[in-house]
């Protein structure tokens, strides 16, 4: 009886874990922006999060929408052939980078960068007792620690997805006029006349709530984290993982309302 | 004054603190000591509110520390400083921004007036020169005499010290107990600290208190607890294996 009961109560206790760790961090996300308006703002703090999460990851989110734009373009070039609508790379580049790839490799390499560096300070902190002493000192640390990280992610990741969307059209531009030798005012022009700025501000409106997503799973993750060294490696794991198919997720249902 | 009333707390079914009652006076050391993981941090840390006990009160000047809100918590908590065991120091800021920290985050100082605030205070704790020194560059006396510090700065009413010479060598261990006591004559703060160093606890408390199987068994000045009748503290005293006390 044991052996079929088990596999039924396993997916029980994933089910009620889940949902606990959901709502918690829908309880943890709500108690941490209502201390913003028990405190007044860091903007020290907040720019140098802003900078971490923006200026820093630069080089990585500008190099992946590179790559990510000249791969679309090539392969687009590949299936376009067939049908003789070379003039249509372009637009099908734009509109993959605004709406789709700009917003969700963004936010899926400042997870990686970013989100797994959140988790494992704030972890270090909470197993040396740092957090207890914020505490201890009359500091939230929810609002020392946690407040200026999404905020500066809700802020920059925008910013940083309208980079990688812009720097993924010119890489797809490259392999457009010089690898494939098409011309190079087609892939310009049609671009013009095929997208708008709703495919923009729909991805910008995605980012917003991938940085939120990010910064608040991220850094719960580190308020979460027991157990040492171990515990710091496992709870920052935890935290990319389940910031990255948060994301996912949460792209699927934008895209669906949105579009 | 700090009163602690009937607190109980288990964590997994274990009981650590049991009816537990105890008053300590004002401007005075007590000395808490104990067995390792018999409760005497944790009874610290309901003391300042970081755990919340299953039964019992904790009273801070006559308020009940588990009915404030966070808001209000926070404020009973800016009469406290604390130590912690390992110094808590943020590893991130240099010796000098870690013990500033309180004043940047409770006080809108000059910037002036915070440093001379700082060197000030890390001259009492003979720290002068180590300002720039970040936290994994000094030793661990050194991290304690920062973090006494750093719990100083905003002269609070109540000092916590949870095992303040644990890890140091006898001499260092006497430097800090020399410290608490020079720093209490002038800052004459009420002191609590956890120890298990009996020697330091003679030289630092005022009062000595046991705490054994989750309740304070004993209370009284070191001369009295040096002639305790009492078997259970005899032994932990002496730092023998055969008495009472179960292993």
């Amino acid at each position: 009886m044991d052996a079929i009961l088990n596999p039924f109560e396993s997916i029980g206790k994933f089910i009620l874990k889940t949902i606990n760790d959901l709502g918690s961090i829908v309880i943890y996300m709500g108690e941490a922006l209502l201390s913003i308006p028990r405190y007044r703002i860091n903007f020290n703090n907040l720019i140098e999060q802003m900078i971490f999460i923006g200026m820093d990851s630069f080089y990585v989110v500008g190099l992946t929408g590179f790559f990510t734009g000249m791969v679309l373009s090539l392969q687009a070039y590949y299936a376009a052939k067939v049908v003789g609508v070379t003039y249509m790379i372009g637009p099908t580049v734009t509109l993959a980078m605004t709406r789709e790839l700009g917003p969700v490799l963004t936010a899926l390499m400042i997870t990686a960068r970013c989100g797994s560096s959140m988790a494992s300070e704030i972890g270090t902190m909470k197993v040396t007792e740092q957090i207890d002493a914020l505490e201890v000192m009359a500091v939230d640390p929810y609002y020392y620690l946690a407040v200026p990280r999404i905020l500066a992610a809700i802020i920059m990741l925008p910013i940083m997805a309208i980079l990688c969307s812009l720097i993924g059209i010119i890489g797809g531009y490259v392999v457009y006029a010089y690898f494939l030798g098409l011309n190079h005012v087609t892939y310009i022009e049609k671009i013009y006349q095929y997208i708008n700025l709703g495919d923009i501000y729909g991805g910008l409106l995605k980012s917003v709530f991938f940085g939120a997503i990010l910064a608040t799973i991220s850094t719960f993750k580190g308020f979460e984290t027991t157990g040492g060294a171990k515990g710091i490696g496992k709870f920052t794991t935890q935290a990319v993982v389940l910031s990255s198919i948060c994301i996912l997720l949460a792209d699927y249902l934008f895209t669906s309302i949105l579009f | 004054m700090i009163t602690l009333y009937q607190l109980s707390k288990s964590f997994n079914g274990k009981k650590v603190l049991d009816n537990l009652n105890m008053r300590f006076k004002e401007r005075r050391i007590t000395v808490i000591i104990g067995r390792s993981g018999g409760g005497k941090s944790v009874m610290l840390k309901h003391i300042i509110g970081l755990i919340k006990p299953d039964s019992g009160r904790v009273l801070i000047d006559g308020i009940d520390m588990n009915t404030l809100k966070k808001k209000e918590l926070n404020e009973i908590r800016k009469k406290f400083g604390m130590v912690f065991q390992d110094g808590a120091l943020f590893d991130s800021l240099s010796v000098f921004e870690n013990v500033a920290f309180p004043l940047r985050q409770h006080l809108n100082l000059p910037e002036e007036d915070i440093r001379y605030k700082v060197y000030s205070i890390l001259n009492d704790v003979g720290l002068n020169g180590h300002e720039s020194k970040m936290p994994s560059e000094i030793s661990g006396g050194m991290r304690k005499r920062v973090a006494v510090a750093r719990a100083l700065i905003l002269n609070p009413e109540i000092m916590l010290f949870d095992e303040p010479t644990t890890g140091l060598d006898p001499i260092m261990s006497d430097v800090i107990n020399n410290l608490v006591v020079s720093m209490h004559d002038k800052f004459k703060f009420t002191g609590i600290i956890i120890s298990h160093d009996i020697k330091g606890a003679y030289k630092t408390g005022d009062e000595i208190a046991m705490l054994y199987n989750g309740k304070i068994i004993e209370v009284g000045t070191p001369e009295e607890f040096k002639d305790s009748k009492n078997p259970i503290i005899n032994q932990f005293v002496s730092g023998s294996m055969n008495g009472p006390i179960i292993l």
